[in-house]
């Protein structure tokens, strides 16, 4: 039976001024899924975010897209990337939410699914890491502008029973 | 930690206090299981919530699929929307008067990526209305990848108090190290 409350905030970052870069170090592995919730803007539009986890700059990265922008949905792919991707090409304030499942386990690649919206975009993605590390720190950035004053990000864990 | 002013139960829409979110039961395979059953749900939450983290045995195939029913309903009272892409195009479907409720894509036996699924029941204990799911599934296996938003429709007002989940066509296991956890969201 439930032992109380299992959806814990651990972290959050909210931008005082605007910054290359937002840094989650030190994640517990006691959780059984990660959920990042981002609320940003980029400061030159028209870009994305990408994430990456336990500093890993690998080409060992892959993510598929399903979205659409007001016409037929689309859908797109890469393999081989030197980071995971969360948002989508926007120039106003985006949101994503990543649940980046079972990411303790020492086992298996992680699989992170996740919903974004921005001000031209909706998109559902999936994200692999092949890596069967235990997933400890995770790092958001943007390919070349920053992300604005105001960006908030926040790390919660899912523990199950 | 962090004063945080909620938290977004599953991936959108609903923001709720992080109290409200417990764990019911979790399932992890230490070896291959052709289903998986969550039984004897309390009723008592207003919301529930699977999240899935699996692999199937699908001989060489990068995709293995499965699905779910509720209180071992096997009549066809059953119906379904999907809207997925596959990297290259995206599209819809359908199913009417079915048996099952897809959770779609996790990998097979030609990758070794494991798929997720997760699953909202909105309002699963309500006796008066017909029940109503939603699924966000993706499976990247690093050469090719689904992404699917699944509706699923169960024409009964009864409470749901069991799930079954099944395997899919072709497949014969859900592998070890699969995950099925099963969360409550309190109204």
């Amino acid at each position: 039976m439930p032992a109380g409350p299992t959806y814990e905030p651990i972290a959050t970052q909210t931008l005082g001024s605007d910054a290359a870069s937002v840094t989650f170090s030190s994640i517990p592995s006691t959780y059984t899924d990660l959920v990042l919730v981002s609320d940003y803007r980029l400061n030159t539009g028209d870009n994305f975010l990408i994430l990456r986890f336990n500093s890993d700059t690998g080409s060992n990265y892959s993510f598929t897209n399903l979205y659409g922008e007001g016409t037929a949905a689309a859908s797109d792919r890469s393999s081989n990337q030197t980071s995971a991707r969360i948002g989508f090409y926007g120039s106003a304030q985006s949101n994503s939410i990543v649940s980046i499942m079972n990411y303790s386990n020492a086992t298996t690649y992680k699989t992170a699914v996740s919903r974004d919206n921005t001000n031209t975009y909706v998109v559902s993605r999936v994200n692999l890491w092949r890596s069967t590390s235990a997933i400890n720190s995770i790092v958001i950035t943007t390919a070349s502008p920053n992300i604005t004053s105001g960006s908030t990000f926040t790390l919660y864990g899912i523990k199950a029973a | 930690m962090s004063p945080v002013l909620g938290i977004i139960a599953s991936q959108n829409y609903v923001r709720i206090p992080p109290t409200a979110f417990e764990s019911i039961a979790t399932v992890s395979l230490t070896s291959s299981a052709a289903s998986v059953d969550f039984t004897s749900i309390p009723s008592t939450y207003q919301h529930l919530q699977l999240r899935i983290f699996a692999h199937t045995d699908r001989a060489s195939d990068n995709n293995g699929y499965g699905s779910f029913r509720v209180n071992s309903d096997s009549g066809s009272n059953y119906s379904w929307h999907q809207l997925y892409g596959d990297g290259s195009s995206a599209g819809g479907g359908a199913g009417t008067n079915q048996t099952l409720i897809p959770l779609n894509a996790f990998g097979g036996n030609s990758n070794s990526a494991f798929g997720v699924s997760i699953i909202d029941f909105l309002d699963y204990a309500d006796a008066n209305k017909y029940k109503t799911t939603r699924c966000l599934n993706g499976l990247d296996y690093n050469g090719g990848g689904e992404v699917n938003v699944i509706s699923g429709n169960w024409r009964s007002t009864s409470a749901i108090t069991s799930i079954n989940i099944v395997r899919g066509f072709a497949v014969n296991n859900w592998v070890a190290g699969s995950v099925f956890a099963l969360y409550g969201i309190k109204g």
